[in-house]
């Protein structure tokens, strides 16, 4: 079983899951660049290829393909679908 | 929050903007999210006509190029490709400045018709800015080939501005798009740009602010969209009214 969803973030989405944004853990900047791609409450985000490296990981927001740094994705709440 | 304003001068002309001197009738900012076909718009529309240098002062790009329509000479300004204006990117400063301070007789946003939802975004953005808008619904082909159907008469209805499919590749629509631009440029459509609200209290502020921007200002500028960065906590606006307006605002309560 996961963890308590509401600790749920992005970055811990595997390759091939999907989740739904619940909210945002960021401000100033960071936040504005997130909301502008498309990262607002209710947004279906699926996680689509991690770099060999293990970061940062691609994913498909609102019909773009998006790389997204751990620690980015991880101020990114997300329910689990 | 209290403003106060001290002038060096009557501020940089649009042409300062451009890398290359013009004598057109009318300046046309071409904006986009990156890959939305904003280049091949611009290609279609000037031709071989181009000139390639740097923004002032930046080493983003500039494109410029002109056109002639209707007995009108337009020079185009390719602004970089953007998903937003508001994240202080050297590009995104770039796009806001001109649209914000040069303000070109229209812009053009460059939108993917195939993923408008995430194209409305820019689109929203521009508007709060200048009224002058036209979108350009482009990949109006892919968007036909995937079977998406657009209501391009309620968008334009919705976002009060001209809304013009095209297939820039092939040149569909382009025609339509020129007659538009001269239109808005020269003020014979009637624009209702979509405007949005924010809460009640911020409103207030925002007509508050705007209230005090409004006498040190120019009249052109937009005081609505000032009050509303500043509001926001991004001061790189006020460097671009130093910087364009060669006016200073302090803002009380802030050391810039
Ligand atoms: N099918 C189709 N392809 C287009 C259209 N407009 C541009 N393209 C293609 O889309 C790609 C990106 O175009 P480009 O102008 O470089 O986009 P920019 O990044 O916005 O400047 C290129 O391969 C173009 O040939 C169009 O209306 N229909
Ligand atoms: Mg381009």
């Amino acid at each position: 079983m996961e963890a308590k969803d509401s600790e749920f973030t992005l970055s811990r989405l595997r390759v091939g899951e999907r989740g739904v944004v619940t909210s945002l853990h960021a401000q100033g900047i960071i936040r504005r660049r997130m909301l502008d791609l498309g990262l607002v409450p209710g947004t279906v985000v699926e996680s689509v290829r991690r770099s060999p490296a293990g970061d940062p990981t691609a994913y498909n927001i609102r019909g773009a393909i998006i790389a997204l740094r751990a620690e980015e994705g991880c101020k990114v709440y997300v329910e689990l679908l | 929050m209290g403003l106060t304003c001290q002038s060096s001068g009557k501020g940089v002309l649009r042409e300062d903007f451009l890398s290359y001197e013009t004598k057109s009738d009318y300046i046309v900012a071409l904006a986009g999210n990156p890959n939305t076909g904003k280049s091949t718009v611009f290609n279609a529309l000037t031709g071989l006509k181009q000139h390639t240098g740097n923004w002032p002062g930046k080493t983003v790009t500039q494109a410029l190029g002109n056109y002639r329509h209707g007995q009108k000479l337009i020079t185009l300004v390719d602004l970089p490709g953007t998903y937003s204006l508001l994240a202080n990117s050297p590009e995104e400063q770039v796009a806001r400045d001109f649209i914000c301070f040069a303000e070109p007789d229209a812009t053009v946003v460059v939108v993917d018709s195939t993923c408008l939802e995430r194209n409305l975004n820019l689109v929203l953005q521009v508007l709060e800015i200048t009224p002058k808008t036209i979108v350009c619904l482009n990949l109006i082909d892919e968007a036909r080939r995937k079977k998406l159907r657009i209501d391009v008469e309620m968008l334009a209805i919705k976002l009060g501005v001209p809304v013009i499919p095209t297939a820039a590749r092939s040149k569909e629509g382009l025609g339509f798009l020129k007659d538009t631009i001269n239109r808005v440029a020269s003020d014979a459509i009637q624009l209702n740009p979509l405007r949005l609200k924010y809460e009640d209290r911020l409103e207030v502020a925002i007509s508050k602010l705007a209230g005090e921007l409004e006498p040190l200002l120019p009249e052109r500028i937009n005081k609505r969209w000032i009050a509303l960065r500043l509001l926001d906590g991004d001061y790189t606006v006020i460097d671009g009214i130093q910087k364009f307006l060669e006016k200073k605002i302090v803002v009380e309560g802030f050391a810039s």
